[in-house]
């Protein structure tokens, strides 16, 4: 085998505390090397070039490169030298930027291990076999979890793309929380005014199959072939004949029982019920916690008033299979609720704030209910306790976010931006009123965003304080907020009618969950991790599913969408051939040796290891044997290593490849 | 002529996707290392056979480090639990072909912990340097030698 080795300068990157000349100079009298140079920038045109020109010249079976790290340019080098007629898979890079010249300053030491590092990776090569790419077709089929904004926007740009798209929802309705939302900052455009349609054009979309009250339940496969198993959950009414004529809920006898979803426990609903009433699907749901029926037997008044006989007390989850190519997370976020430890998480509770216990103490999205048009009070600002006119609201930023004392290292991002809102929107509807917001910093990075938040100040005439609130508690029919005026130097007590309180967002709780059935990594609050925080923020590190919206990190509407537009571009980039090329990084089973012992297939975590029955000419069964199914394995090697007669091998990473490795450090 | 001081060789299986991307990282960072580490990449823990690690040190490493995903954050979703129970009862094993089972080194390191890379790599050597070469299976080497010479 004639090997080319190539050593980069990386202009001074390497050079700097590699003798990189002398590292080729070295590596030319190694055994099995036919051909050794160094260039100032390797990845250059001219650089490879150089390669090329080498591997014609000298008819070189294979190519070493000691550059920067593989997963900057080994494609870059594989490329090159398949366009000069060397398998892509004959190419080796050793690493003498990250793991060497830049964590090194001696020069004769970072040289010597230069030089081990090249002979490694030439080692290896010498026992590389031509390879080529594994092909898989593609499934044009995305699955979307989640129907908020985000998962809307990307579910109907791949539809509207032509291809179809499953959008599952564990509510009875699409829209998330941007429905709930009275106006949006900062245009202060009405939010249902402008989702509204969009759900609509969801549920009308022909590309489109819009599962609502589902979950998904299981996710097998890989990129461009996944098998996705949804649990529709049990709706108690047939939606495929149900009207939304509402009867069955103006029927209900149950009123009070249960506290209503969308306006975030400020009302009631009844046992049957839409969550609001531009919901999408406009079909009611029952909810069995609370449904006479479900506990008596008796009642069915809903049943008796249904002019379709559409519901059905004893439907039964179904469960739905579909094949998908792409799958977009858009799961989305809650607030964190401050009264009580959330279960099983890391936070602490925020006891000192009365949240839960004094009545007009309220979050964020609370005060968006009360706001909204929609909501409990038509939008009138109503304190929730007593129905009247909270002449002095304080708003207070920063419950749990940035507040590492609480388990919150992170900023929610939106609300300095929605308090100013709150507050805007407060001195617009009570005049006489007075707003104050107890801030940290005023974060309002976007376009429109500052002179937003000044517009509150200046031309509303909001009084912001910088400080944080160390107590509030109800005294004389009065919310007194405890806190201090940093800027001011003093301590401040101000005698509120009502109390905001812009509470960190936090992942839904089924994000690690969902994080988990798709394999790809979440932080430690559950919020679902990119591959690549600037280049690829949108993928993640498994390939075909994609992050959109506050799912990966707190963010507002218009960033939702262009990231769950982003997500959908990447799934369609996906969609954009008919076949799928795979690194041929997969195990191989030696049928002669294997004794059927099977340890592989219990090791494999993605069941690619079959039976296969050996027979004779006559049909007679000699033995069983593994098998590896190529198009569900993803080389991770766990079966090589498993394998206690040694007939499982992974490509690329074969045992002698890497004892070739090894020994190559012998003399070092 | 002064004794030269010892400088420990330590060879390092990483996984693809934890620990060398980490190392990387700490490349990026320009985090400084002592030069000893050598290391082999493999896509996953899972993938190192017991046997790589004898080799390494028959081959002269005075130490073995292996080091891939946290659990629970594996690439290939369990392959760093298997390695993880293999070591659990090669450790026992090591001794008894008579490798002090110490000098086997195992961590975990994400792809964010450059620091951490430095700081573990760093340790290792040092903890090596202290234990002084491994000669063991040099001296069987040489004694082999000698009796087929002789």
């Amino acid at each position: 085998m004639k090997i080319g080795v190539f050593v980069c300068y990386c202009g001074e990157n390497i050079g700097r505390t590699v003798d990189c000349a002398a590292v080729a100079k070295e590596l030319s009298a190694y055994p099995g090397v036919a051909h050794a140079e160094a260039y100032k920038y390797m990845c250059s045109d001219p650089g490879q070039n150089l390669i090329k020109q080498a591997i014609k010249e000298k008819n070189l079976d294979a190519v070493v490169v000691g550059s920067c790290s593989p997963h900057m340019h080994e494609k870059t080098f594989r490329k090159a030298c398949a366009s000069a007629g060397v398998n892509p898979y004959m190419v080796e890079i050793a690493n003498l930027r990250e793991h060497c010249s830049w964590i090194h300053d001696d020069i004769p030491s970072a040289t010597a291990k230069a030089i081990d590092l090249v002979r490694i990776a030439v080692e290896k090569v010498k026992y590389n076999e031509p390879l080529q790419t594994i092909q898989v077709p593609v499934t044009k089929r995305a699955l979307v979890i989640g129907g908020g904004i985000a998962g809307i926007q990307s579910a109907l740009d791949i539809a509207n793309a032509g291809f179809p798209v499953v959008l599952v929802e564990k509510e009875p309705s699409i829209g998330g929380h941007m429905s709930q939302l009275s106006e949006t900052f900062p245009t202060l455009d009405c939010s249902q005014c402008i989702l509204t349609p969009r759900m609509v054009e969801v549920y009308q979309h022909s590309n489109i199959t819009l599962l609502t009250y589902s979950e998904v339940e299981k996710v097998e496969g890989f990129i461009g072939n996944f098998k996705v198993t949804v649990r529709k959950k049990a709706r108690s009414v047939k939606d495929e004949v149900c009207t939304g004529c509402g009867l069955c809920v103006q029927n209900c006898p149950i009123k009070k029982k249960a506290q209503s979803e969308f306006d975030e426990s400020l009302t009631t609903r009844p046992a049957i019920y839409v969550p609001f009433p531009q919901a999408v699907p406009n079909i009611p749901v029952i909810d069995r916690s609370v449904c006479t029926y479900y506990k008596t037997g008796k009642c069915q008044m809903c049943k008796k008033v249904c002019g379709r006989e559409a519901i059905d007390f004893d439907q039964q989850d179904t469960f739905l299979t579909f094949d998908i190519g792409a799958i977009i997370a858009a799961t989305g976020y809650k607030l964190y609720k401050i009264d009580k430890k959330p279960e099983g998480h890391i936070y602490k509770g925020y006891g000192e704030y009365g949240y839960g216990e004094l009545k007009d103490v309220i979050d964020g999205l609370q005060f968006e209910r009360i706001a909204s048009a929609s909501g409990p009070t038509s939008g009138e600002i109503l304190r929730p306790s007593d129905k009247k006119e909270p002449k002095k609201v304080v708003f207070v930023q920063c419950v749990g976010s940035r507040d590492e004392s609480k388990g919150f290292s992170y900023c929610s991002k939106i609300c300095c931006m929605y308090t100013a809102k709150h507050a805007m929107l407060y001195k617009h509807k009570v005049h006489d009123g007075e707003a104050y917001v107890f801030y940290m910093d005023i974060r309002s990075n976007g376009k429109g965003y500052d002179e937003f938040v000044r517009r509150a100040i200046e031309e509303d005439g909001v009084k912001y304080i910088r400080g944080r609130v160390s107590k509030i508690y109800e005294e004389n029919g009065k919310y007194i907020v405890k806190g201090e005026d940093t800027i001011a130097g003093v301590r401040m007590e101000i005698d509120a009618d009502m109390v905001v309180l812009a509470t960190a967002m936090i992942p839904q709780p089924e994000n690690s969950k969902v994080a988990q059935l798709l394999g790809i990594p979440y932080d430690k609050h559950g919020f679902m991790q990119e591959v690549h925080p600037k280049l690829r923020p949108v993928e993640t590190s498994t390939g075909g599913i994609f992050l959109a919206g506050a799912c990966h990190s707190p963010r507002d509407i218009p960033e939702s969408v262009s990231m769950a537009s982003a997500a959908a571009a990447k799934a369609m980039v996906l969609f954009g051939s008919d076949i799928l090329e795979r690194e041929p990084v997969v195990a191989k089973v030696e049928a002669s040796t294997c004794a059927g012992c099977f340890y592989c297939q219990k090791v494999c975590a993605y069941s690619a290891i079959e039976r296969k029955e050996i027979r004779d000419r006559q049909g007679n069964l000699i033995k069983v044997v593994a098998y590896v199914n190529a198009g569900l394995c993803q080389g991770c090697g766990t079966c090589n290593a498993t394998c206690p007669s040694k007939s499982v091998e992974l490509i690329g990473f074969r045992d002698e490849q890497i004892f070739a490795e090894i020994q190559s450090l012998s003399g070092f | 002529m002064a004794e030269e001081k010892f400088e420990p060789k330590v060879v390092a299986f990483v996984c693809n996707w934890c620990t060398y991307t980490g190392a990387d990282l700490a490349g990026t960072s320009r985090l400084k290392q002592e030069p000893n580490a050598r290391l082999i990449r493999v896509p996953c823990t899972g993938r190192i056979d017991p046997v790589f690690v004898i080799k390494a040190f028959e081959s002269g490493a005075d130490g073995v480090l292996i080091s891939g995903c946290h659990p629970g954050d594996c690439h290939y979703n369990t392959g760093n639990f298997h390695a993880r129970r293999r070591w659990t009862f090669f450790k026992e094993l090591l001794n008894f072909v008579g490798i002090d089972s110490t000098r086997l080194h195992f961590s975990w390191v994400s792809a964010s912990e450059g620091k951490k890379w430095v700081d573990v790599v760093n340790g290792v050597i040092d903890t090596v340097r202290e234990q002084g070469p491994f000669l063991k299976y040099k001296e069987i080497k040489e004694h082999d030698f000698q009796e087929i010479e002789n």
